[in-house]
């Protein structure tokens, strides 16, 4: 896509979706794992179900909406602020 | 205690004095050389038995520039080895003061790691403090002569704050020594307070991320090792089991994914992540278990690695394109495709991934935490954990060689650049993969087995949860596009705090000045002008008008001041004959 019209390696939509099929397969992977393997841990939320998995997702979409609707709300200022 | 080393000198002096020998040193011998003196710095290095080395008296002090035991040793190690990848990164680099600055600070951070005592512990902090605040100026520009400057005001308070202490400390205690200190009285309070502006800890930390990205392309590397990871040592020597540092570790973890989120600037992002994982460190400090500590020595190491190698990589891109926001760069794994697995590599390491340095030291501070029961701070570090993916993992090599193709088509880095980045990756993985080498170095023996089925399940499910909520929220257009823009930060109350006192400081300034210069240019060369030329009739004059008296023979208008402008004269002559004579009863007393 760029001035010689070279492909690169993303600029094709079905590298994309491989990816993406990457990740996909990997959630469904070590779900399915999670379920049946007896894990070890210190403390008891650790043995739940999927605890890794619901924090991670619950932790990074609250992570990035607080940063974005909230802290930018407050701090964000022109480039030129301190000049 | 005194030992005659014959073979060896003090790490810190190799850099030193090697330092003064770069100016006199032209193109590929002053390469060779640059290189060269890490390596004999480590050769010296391995030469020495623990101990304490290098003791002189001075005045009534003892200077100790040897304290060699396993703790100092293992970031001693690490520094020579960060200081070998930096210079082969640095190697374009034609600016003697750039080179001499990296050397001297590399220099003063091996000073303080070795330091024995607290007065050699502070000739080196502040030799840190000037040393570094050089590779910041040596960019050139306003932004960064400016950002030096108030690098440098921070770091003469922190280091004021530091001498306090260590004046108090050594005044109440009567030894110099640096080991355990603790918090105990006013001295170690504020020993305590030197360090952790150094290490960057919330409110205090504003000069790194103000600071940092104005520095050069390579000086970044530097600043990126020596100022933290010398400071978390000292914490580590002075205050383990501190149980504020805990919450301080914690909090420092914390706040900044937040910022990172919203960051324009990559060396900026990059320098949240930096507070981030001292957080880690500090934590596992204030937790002082013997695996708490192992655990924050290991990710000092692992994080010199990793975080210099995103550094780097982003780096190379700067030097490339002369660019660092997120929204000037996109698709540039195209023409950098070697940077760009370099930065992966240098995200999978910080984040954590199986295989990867972080996964081996972060998950000991973690274990530390659940271990001694301490949910809060566990949850806090998991949290953490997935704010570490979001900017360092993901956002970094994301917005700057995937994400929209910004249209730039460059070289890749050059050849030293990418041996730099190669090796700084390499042991990434290796550290990952084979962390027993790193073990065996830390101060305690270690009993940790990262490669359980349950620690890899775990963190290997969350990173990829953590990518799926990224996948979606960009797709559904949720996840905050960057902006050009500034974030305000701790700094404000600096910068914009000082343009108020400089505002009201010029006011009252201002009308001072023109008080005096109403007073002594004006009034009193016009008044005893007048009473020169005619002394008697002026003093008649006076007389006439004290009494109340309107002269009508007067034939030229008066030039005389009235009695009222005279007070202020009368005010200040009264003020200085008491001071006189308070000066005078004083003495005679």
């Amino acid at each position: 896509m760029n001035e010689r019209g070279k492909k690169y390696l993303f600029d094709s939509e079905k590298n994309i979706k491989r990816l993406l099929g990457f990740v996909y397969s990997g959630l469904g992977v070590l779900i399915v794992f999670d379920l049946f393997y007896p894990k070890h841990a210190e403390f008891p939320w650790e043995g739940w179900t999927a605890f890794y998995a619901v924090f991670g997702f619950v932790a990074f979409c609250s992570i990035v909406l607080a940063a974005k609707y909230l802290l930018r709300k407050i701090v964000k200022r022109d480039e030129d602020y301190y000049d | 205690m005194r030992t005659i080393m014959i073979n060896t000198v003090p790490p810190a002096l190799i850099f030193i004095v090697g330092a003064l020998l770069i100016p006199l040193l032209k193109g590929r011998v002053k390469s060779a050389y640059l290189l060269f003196l890490p390596v004999l710095g480590m050769i010296n290095l391995l030469q020495i038995p623990e101990g304490t080395h290098w003791v002189y008296r001075f005045m009534d002090y003892t200077l100790i520039f040897g304290k060699i035991d396993r703790l100092s040793l293992v970031f001693g190690y690490i520094f020579h080895v960060i200081s070998f990848i930096a210079f082969i990164y640095a190697l374009h680099v034609k600016d003697d003061i750039e080179n001499i600055s990296g050397v001297v600070y590399g220099g003063a951070a091996l000073g303080v790691i070795f330091a024995g005592d607290l007065i050699t512990l502070f000739i080196f902090w502040e030799l840190l403090s000037v040393s570094a605040v050089f590779l910041i100026w040596a960019r050139r520009t306003g932004g960064a002569l400016n950002a030096g400057f108030r690098y440098i005001l921070v770091h003469i308070v922190g280091g004021l704050c530091l001498l306090a202490g260590i004046l108090i400390q050594t005044y109440t205690t009567g030894s110099t020594e640096f080991g355990y200190i603790g918090l105990n009285g006013a001295g170690s309070y504020l020993i305590f307070l030197g360090f952790g502006i150094n290490c960057a800890w919330p409110l205090l930390h504003a000069w790194l991320t103000d600071a940092y990205p104005e520095s050069t392309v390579t000086g970044i590397i530097f600043l990126s090792v020596f100022t933290t990871k010398s400071a978390v040592y000292a914490l580590a020597r002075a205050f383990p089991g501190t149980e504020a540092l805990i919450w301080i570790g914690a909090a420092m973890t914390a706040f900044p994914i937040f910022y990172a989120v919203i960051e324009n600037d990559l060396r900026r992002v990059l320098s949240y992540s930096l507070i981030n994982q001292v957080g880690f460190m500090v934590c596992g400090i204030g937790i002082g278990t013997q695996m708490a500590i192992n655990g924050a020595v290991c990710h000092a190491v692992n994080d010199i690695l990793f975080k210099g190698l995103l550094f780097m990589s982003i780096g190379a891109v700067m030097y490339r394109t002369g660019k660092t926001r997120c929204t000037d760069l996109g698709g540039l794994y195209k023409s950098m495709p070697l940077t760009s697995i370099f930065c992966i590599i240098g995200a999978a390491s910080i984040s954590a991934l199986p295989l990867f340095s972080g996964f081996v030291s972060k998950s000991m501070i973690m274990s530390a935490a659940a271990i001694e029961h301490m949910p809060i701070i566990w949850f806090v570090l998991l949290y953490a954990s997935a704010g570490v993916f979001e900017h360092a993992g993901i956002k970094i090599p994301f917005f700057a060689f995937f994400s929209h193709d910004s249209g730039i088509r460059t070289k890749e880095a050059p050849v030293h650049m990418l041996i730099a980045m190669g090796i700084a990756a390499f042991l990434c993985v290796f550290i990952g993969s084979y962390p027993w080498p790193l073990y065996s170095l830390l101060p305690y023996p270690v009993e940790y087995t990262p490669y359980t089925v349950s620690h890899v399940l775990a963190q290997t499910e969350m990173l990829f949860f953590c990518a799926f909520a990224f996948i979606l929220l960009l797709l559904s257009g949720i996840y905050p596009s960057e902006k050009r823009a500034l974030n305000l930060d701790a700094d404000w109350f600096y910068r914009k705090g000082s343009q108020v006192v400089v505002a009201f400081l010029t006011k009252i300034f201002d009308e001072l000045f023109a008080g005096f210069e109403r007073l002594f240019v004006k009034r009193i060369p016009q008044t005893l002008a007048a009473v020169s030329k005619r002394p008697l009739t002026m003093a008649t004059q006076y007389y006439a008008s004290v009494r109340g008296e309107t002269g009508t023979d007067t034939e030229e208008p008066s030039v005389l001041p009235e009695a009222a402008s005279l007070i202020p004269i009368g005010i200040v002559v009264l003020f200085a004959v008491v001071l006189l004579f308070a000066l005078t009863a004083a003495f005679s007393l």
